[in-house]
């Protein structure tokens, strides 16, 4: 794998293996077809490709038509629709409907940059964890970002899964393999735990990871790609080994990873903890790098708020 | 061309269909008896002249199939589905209680036949072009049919398939809108108007065709024209009569969900035969 490979060139390239062994993958867009880079797709296989234009209470409706008679569609818009713009018709012609349609948000929180507030999805992954039996995703990097789909194409029933389309350091050796609900330990550590997921947050935890080495904190990292099914086992392993957690969110900490992580503690092994996210905001318009800062999405925050939790451990 | 004899025959199901929608609703003592009223026709139609379907095995892949966007009607389908043995008529007494196979809202996973689940306004389109798309992907020659009340027109996902399916040219979807005129606040034209209906779907690219939709005659040649179209999705605006053919609730402005005792029902039963 190339370094820093678009994230979205991953997706289009992905959806074409899978395509090819898979007559049944089918690729909806909602007039975002340039951005989200799956031309290629559709130069390859012009049958199996939908553009339904600004439409996407429409894109997923169909999607969950096609998927009914046994095709596998992977439907695609920014973050802020899928979620905001489509719940209803994800929740029900989908999900309740117990069909199999894989939904891709897009530029998720502070990635949606340029476009600003109105585009910045800070609550997707939340009100998707909401629904039943649904699988919610984020990939890291592009390995983990392959094999998620591939896993998500395997897997009958809905999935949402964010995608970081911008290029990514990788994280996982091209080898490495995943299951959904099972999160990854990327370091070993027995002070805290860090516990992240995505593209910005998961390279953010691994530089807090760095700095918090500096000063003797040896900090576990693990990638909870899968926010639902959460990863209960190692969540309560890790709680156990570290006694301290901290959780690291692209997203609102309401009702997301944070959330998620707080219900299996609470309810198994009361633990320290703390959240680190976006806090009852709307999100705005600036640079990623700005609105990393703006909202305390780096790793020098996140380094910071593991040494306040550990003031605070016994 | 169809016969005297089988017009005849299809009119005395319907009114088959009819009572055992009024009795299964009386049963329970409330539902949505207007909207599945004025679909008996339609759905008699369908299901006994045109529709491709198989009870003992329901999921064929080559059937026809149905959806029905108005989901609060299907228990006019259920009567239907239970009359071609679909499943046991002693469900229709089930309807809606607790555990029931039989839903206020079609759901597929509950009830053999059910094609799509729907109950959200609106929705219901776009899963049917999803299926239509899907059977032309696999060369499947049979046609997906959709019911949109007139109230749900009201919705925007309507006209965005509406949008898409004349894009795609699916003239493998035979849509109707049962144009009762009534919504659940009202009449249409006070709560908010669809006309000009016609010239709306017209303008929309699809193939567009008026009838009496309680005519048995001019639905069925309705839909043999639909179904010789070559290039453009159908609609097939059927006004119709909320309420039609249970005196009780025919025309009546509350009809769209009322209460009703059994001895009600038992009594516009038999005014029907």
């Amino acid at each position: 794998m190339a370094a820093n490979k678009e994230m979205r060139s991953v997706y289009t390239e992905t959806l074409i293996e899978l395509a090819e062994k898979n007559n049944n993958i089918v690729v909806l867009e909602a007039d975002l077809m340039k951005s989200q880079g799956t031309v290629k797709f559709m130069e390859k296989f012009p049958e199996r490709t939908f553009n339904i234009g600004v439409a996407e209470a429409n894109m997923v409706g169909i999607a969950a038509g096609l998927s009914a008679l046994g095709k596998i569609p992977f439907a695609a818009t920014f973050g802020c629709f899928a979620g905001r713009r489509v719940y209803d018709q994800f929740f029900i012609s989908a999900n309740y409907a117990k069909l199999n349609v894989k939904l891709v948000g897009s530029d998720p929180g502070v990635a949606a940059a340029y476009n600003g507030g109105t585009h910045m999805p800070f609550e997707d992954l939340g009100i998707m964890r909401n629904i039943p039996k649904c699988t919610v995703l984020e990939a890291c990097d592009q390995v983990s970002l392959r094999k998620l789909m591939i896993k998500s194409a395997e897997h009958y029933g809905s999935v949402y899964m964010r995608l970081h389309r911008k290029p990514v350091e990788p994280v996982y050796p091209e080898n490495e393999e995943f299951e959904l609900g099972k999160g990854k330990v990327l370091k070993d550590g027995s002070d805290i735990t860090i516990i992240a997921n995505g593209a910005i947050m998961v390279h953010e935890a691994l530089a807090a990871e760095a700095l918090l080495q500096k000063e003797g904190i040896r900090a576990a990292i693990i990638d909870m790609h899968t926010i639902k099914p959460i990863d209960k086992d190692l969540i309560i392993r890790y709680a156990k080994k570290t006694k301290a957690l901290i959780t690291c969110e692209n997203h609102q900490v309401v009702n997301g990873l944070g959330s998620a992580v707080a219900e299996v503690l609470s309810e198994n092994i009361p633990t320290l903890m703390a959240r680190l996210g976006i806090n009852d905001e709307f999100g705005e318009v600036g640079t990623q790098e700005f609105l990393q800062k703006r909202f305390g999405l780096t790793g020098i925050a996140i380094a910071e708020k593991a040494t306040e939790l550990l003031k605070r451990k016994i | 061309m169809i016969t005297e004899q089988e017009l005849k025959q299809l009119s005395a199901k319907a009114r088959d269909i009819r009572i055992l929608t009024i009795d299964a609703i009386g049963f329970l003592g409330v539902g949505h008896i207007g909207g599945a009223m004025s679909l008996i026709e339609i759905l008699t139609m369908l299901y006994y002249r045109h529709m491709k379907v198989d009870p003992k095995n329901p999921k064929m892949r080559d059937r026809d199939m149905l959806v029905i966007s108005k989901g609060h009607a299907g228990p006019a389908l259920y009567s239907i589905l239970a009359d071609k043995d679909f499943f046991p008529k002693d469900w229709l007494h089930t309807l809606n209680q607790g555990g029931t196979r039989l839903p206020s809202h079609c759901d597929k996973n509950l009830t053999p036949g059910v094609d799509m689940s729907t109950g959200s306004l609106g929705q219901g389109i776009s899963s049917a072009i999803g299926l239509a798309l899907a059977n032309r992907l696999d060369k499947i020659n049979s046609k997906v049919y959709l019911i949109i009340g007139d109230g749900e027109s009201n919705e925007g996902q309507i006209w965005e398939g509406a949008m898409a399916a004349s894009q795609f040219k699916l003239n493998n979807l035979i849509a109707f809108t049962d144009y009762n005129k009534m919504q659940l606040d009202g009449y249409i034209h006070d709560v908010m108007n669809i006309e000009d209906i016609n010239a709306k779907w017209v303008s929309f690219g699809w193939f567009v065709q008026r009838v009496n939709g309680h005519d048995m005659f001019e639905l069925d040649m309705a839909i043999e024209r639909a179904k010789r179209e070559q290039y453009r999705p159908s609609m097939i605006i059927a006004d119709t009569i909320k309420g039609k053919g249970c005196f009780f609730a025919e025309r009546d402005l509350s009809n769209h969900n009322m209460s009703f005792t059994y001895e009600k029902a038992q009594e516009a039963i038999s005014r029907l035969k």
